[in-house]
């Protein structure tokens, strides 16, 4: 299908996205003219080209980074600069959103230089992934996809500064060694600073990619030793790091949208007299839209455009719109989820089957079924979305707090109908994403606003009403699970049906299954040893804009199949960690190709097996730092929950306390993860400690619920995350250690989230006796 | 003096952020966050959801801790402000180097908010419990989820006896 086709390419390139912090961001002209110390210039590379001239399939068969739009790029002279004072500048194009790219990309590539740390500098890159390679900070792939590349490109400005010192001391390259920036030759003694040779070296041509050695990793000094602090951290501490929302530029006008409450709904007409009476209100402009699918366009409305954000607020609120909600008028969640539980009873479309379901079922001892809900939910980033744009000469700039700059910078040239090279997407630091800064709806707004005023700046931001009533939802979920065990409890049969809207509603007209990459997070590459199985997607339509939320369908397949299997241990008179343990089967390594999973998040199905080992290992992991089995006081329960996702393996032990109230308490999370060789430990281990955290809030508080079209949530009053104070006393990560460097990598950013909701369902069942079979769960404890 | 100079004398709101003293002669409801941001540029107090309920824009208000997003600039005539701008004057507030010891922030946009709170909370209770640092802190949301370092922090900075000023790269 030409829009699932279309759509894939889409997603591989857009799923989560971040900022930077200082907004040191290169404007072209700063890196290529008035930087004129940093003497390894940017320059394109050929490589840069060697996508072109392929056919879609040629770039389909391609995985990992190679299948990204755009690839990747490990040219030295793209990414790194060496002042003649010695500093050195790494080029980061991958957005910050808290995962510590900007640190780990920068360490990687001095580690490789054997620079020295205290003299490196990060600079962020605009959106152009023609010249940096993909750009998309999503899908938990920016180290996964770049580390090598990353390690090649400081190695390769490594074998530069060695040739430019031999060069000038006129002995043999073998003959001098860099180490902790300084170029030293042995025999004679002498000694050089990467500053003093960079020019020259700068000259020199890029060595063969496979003259350059990679170190060996006893000798790394950054990578794998989690003892490099987070490189924007002084700014962050002291208030100068700047995200989109803290851009200031001169002459900046502030604008806030009325947007229709309804998706796909209408400005009918509007009076503007009141607000153009407000005092610093400049204009009002209406921003067409109301398209279904948005895709990632602006939803419509009237945009107010004031002195400062507040006049701006308050002209909104003095606006009168007359609005057609269009379709969706009617959407109500309580309503729908029925509909999604009467599908799910329903046969769907097939996609995975084996051995022979209905047979077996017939000749089971005994029969299961149950089924899971998982509302929708927001990602909710403590940064609303926001940017700033300008338009001069002609030409657009904007700055925005952008998970896809490429994305963004794409959809302003089409909104604006402006040639390609006159748009430019800046990128700032990010204040969360989760995947809702991949959708750069935002930046066309502010493009648009800035258009209305002349090409004057305007900063465009949306308040915490605006992002959680407008936000690209979670899906609404049930999953379905029957199952016929054998007299031992173990199961013969497993029917899955899965009943979703899916994230192509936003790409495709009216699409009523999930797509690949939906399905392969963990319902098709479920690895439980099952003979007979068949899995089913049946029909969902979607009544809202749905998108990515981190860790994305993982949530309600891991939730479902997780709490599945601790019920059917339970039935047995089993405990749930040798149930699922036995169930998972030995350790095996499969071929995702060879389950139905063609999607496998991008990745070679070789080299990226789906391996039960690894598997076995984080539950085993976990259950040994939660002590598992130990007797616990009244009310409290220990539940256990595993998962594979983003090519990344991921258990939750949870110990819960259910008081008389129904309150429940998380007091302790230990949570294991076997992502690989750990490019940064101590980021690995802080992704896993706040994936605990937002797992915890969709497990126990968050929702979004619509009734008439309408999100009934807007703000974190009604929409609940975790503080500080339901945090659990002890949060334990426990990284499997990986020491080689060669292997494949796993995500971190996502993987945490999935097995939290499960765990703490099970840990609730312990403690109580009670299934909770939806999220959230608190208010079903209550009662 | 005329009688519109008169009037604009009147409606001029005096303030004093970071020491150097303010005047403001914009609608005096506007909240104290937009006055910061948008007029001062001190971007370091952030908007997060503008009815107090995430502590992002959280400032000092006579020496303790109050949202700038509900706060109108008129409720603070006369009054000393401090932002986290104006938290150190090296940046170097026990807060602030137990955080970046610590490395507490993942995208850091709510940690200014934090750090102010943490700093008032130390200012009334020197050696808080974890109870405490619940109570205190739990009106500032943190969406990356660092509590866990934000209570480890908390606690470092008050074992802490004078500013260190290591700490931005371990």
């Amino acid at each position: 299908m030409i829009h699932e086709a279309k759509l894939m390419a889409e997603l591989a390139a857009s799923q989560n996205a971040a900022g930077p912090v200082r907004i040191d961001n290169v404007s072209r002209r700063g890196i290529l003219g008035g930087m004129g110390a940093l003497v390894l210039a940017l320059s394109l590379t050929d490589r840069a080209k060697a996508d072109e001239g392929q056919t879609e399939e040629q770039k389909a068969k391609k995985f990992g980074a190679d299948g990204m739009p755009n690839g990747w790029r490990d040219d030295p002279k793209i990414f790194v600069s060496i002042a003649k004072d010695g500093t050195v500048t790494v080029i980061n194009h991958r957005s910050e959103m808290g995962q510590g790219v900007r640190t780990s990309i920068a360490f990687t590539v001095a580690d490789e230089l054997e620079a020295d740390w205290s003299k490196v500098k990060v600079v962020q890159a605009w959106g152009e992934e023609t010249h940096f390679g993909n750009q998309d900070t999503d899908g938990s792939r920016s180290l996964r996809h770049f580390f090598q590349h990353f390690r090649h490109a400081g190695a390769a400005a490594r074998l530069m500064l060695i040739q430019a010192a031999a060069q000038q001391w006129n002995v043999p390259a073998g003959e001098v060694k860099a180490e902790n920036h300084v170029l030293t030759h042995a025999k004679s003694g002498r000694r050089l600073g990467y500053g003093e040779v960079a020019e020259a070296a700068a000259k020199l041509p890029v060595p063969a990619r496979e003259s350059v050695q990679l170190k060996k990793p006893e000798a790394f000094r950054y990578i794998g030793k989690g003892k490099i602090g987070l490189i924007d951290n002084r700014d962050i501490t002291t208030g100068k790091a700047i995200y989109a929302l803290d851009v200031k530029l001169d002459g900046m006008l502030y604008a806030v949208v009325a947007r229709p409450a309804v998706y796909g709904g209408k400005v009918v007409s509007f009076d503007d007299s009141e607000t153009l009476k407000v005092p610093g209100v400049v204009k009002t402009v209406k921003i067409e839209g109301g398209e279904i699918p948005s895709e990632f366009m602006p939803l419509g409305g009237i945009a107010v455009i004031a002195k400062n954000t507040w006049a701006a607020m308050k002209g909104r609120e003095a606006l009168k719109v007359t609005w057609d909600d269009g379709p969706n008028a009617g959407y109500d969640t309580t309503a729908f989820r029925k509909e999604l539980e009467a599908a799910a009873r329903k046969p769907g479309k097939v996609v995975r089957v084996a051995g022979d379901v209905d047979a077996a079922m017939k000749g089971a001892k005994s029969k299961f079924e149950a089924e899971y809900f998982v509302p929708h939910l927001a990602q909710a980033p403590m940064e609303p979305p926001a940017a700033v744009a300008r338009i001069k000469d002609g030409a657009c700039e904007v700055w925005a707090c952008t998970q896809g700059p490429q994305a963004a910078h794409d959809r302003v040239v089409k909104r604006l109908n402006l040639p390609a090279d006159k748009v430019r997407v800046n990128v700032t630091l990010l204040g969360g994403g989760f995947g809702r800064k991949s959708k750069p709806d935002y930046v066309v707004e502010a493009a648009l606003c800035s258009q209305a005023v002349d090409g004057q700046p305007v900063k465009l931001v949306w308040t915490r009403e605006d992002d959680i009533q407008h936000s690209y939802y979670h899906t609404i979920s049930v999953e379905r699970i029957e199952a016929g065990v054998d007299d031992k409890g173990m199961p013969v049969a497993w029917l899955h049906r899965s009943v979703a809207p899916t994230i192509g509603s936003i790409f495709a007209p009216d699409p009523k299954h999930e797509l690949p990459f939906e399905l392969g997070m963990g319902l098709v590459n479920n690895p439980l040893a099952l003979k007979n199985l068949r899995f089913e997607n049946p029909e969902a339509a979607a009544h809202t804009r749905i998108g990515w939320f981190r860790s994305v369908s993982n949530i309600p397949h891991a939730f479902a199949i997780q709490s599945f299997v601790a019920e059917l241990a339970h039935a047995a008179g089993r405990d749930p960690k040798d149930y699922l343990l036995e169930l998972i089967g030995p350790a095996r390594k499969i071929d995702p190709t060879e389950i139905g999973d063609v999607w496998n998040y991008g990745e070679d199905p070789k080299r990226y097996p789906v391996d039960t080992g690894r598997l076995r290992r984080v539950i085993e992991a976990v259950a040994d730092g939660a002590k598992w089995g130990r007797k616990l006081e009244k009310g409290r329960g220990l539940g256990l929950a595993g998962h594979y996702s983003f090519v990344t393996y991921t258990a939750v032990a949870a110990e819960v306390e259910v008081d008389d109230k129904g309150q429940v308490k998380v007091h302790a999370i230990d949570i294991a993860v076997d992502c690989g060789p750990q490019v940064n430990p101590e980021r690995v281990r802080s992704q896993m400690e706040g994936a605990v955290v937002m797992g915890m809030g969709l497990a126990l508080t968050s929702k979004i619920t619509f009734k008439n079209g309408r999100a009934e949530q807007s703000n974190y009053d009604g929409y609940e995350v975790v503080r500080i104070d339901a945090a659990p006393k002890a949060v334990r990560v426990h990284l499997l250690p990986s020491t080689d460097y060669g292997a494949p990598l796993g995500g971190v950013g996502e993987p945490g989230v999935p097995p939290v909701a499960p765990a703490i369902a099970n840990a609730v069942f312990a403690a109580t006796g009670r299934r909770v079979r939806e999220l959230p769960l608190r208010d079903q404890l209550s009662t | 003096m005329d009688l519109i100079l008169k009037r604009q004398m009147a409606a001029m709101i005096k303030l004093t952020v970071n020491g150097a003293e303010r005047s403001f002669d914009g609608d005096p409801d506007m909240p104290l966050l937009w006055y910061l941001r948008d007029e001062l540029g001190l971007t370091g107090t952030k908007f997060g959801c503008g009815i107090a309920q995430c502590g992002a824009c959280t400032i000092h208000l006579g020496g303790t801790a109050a949202r700038s997003c509900i706060t109108p600039v008129s409720a603070a005539e006369g009054q000393e402000i401090t932002t986290i701008e104006g938290l150190s004057p090296d940046g170097n507030h026990p807060v602030q180097v137990a955080w970046r010891e610590l490395n507490v922030a993942q995208c850091g946009y709510c940690q200014t908010g934090q750090i102010m709170q943490a700093a008032s909370l130390l200012k009334d209770s020197p050696k808080p419990t974890d109870q405490q640092i619940d109570e205190n802190m739990s009106g500032n949301i943190c969406r990356c989820g660092t509590y866990p370092r934000i209570r480890a922090a908390i606690h470092q900075a008050a074992g802490q006896t004078a500013p260190a000023s290591k700490g931005d790269r371990l």
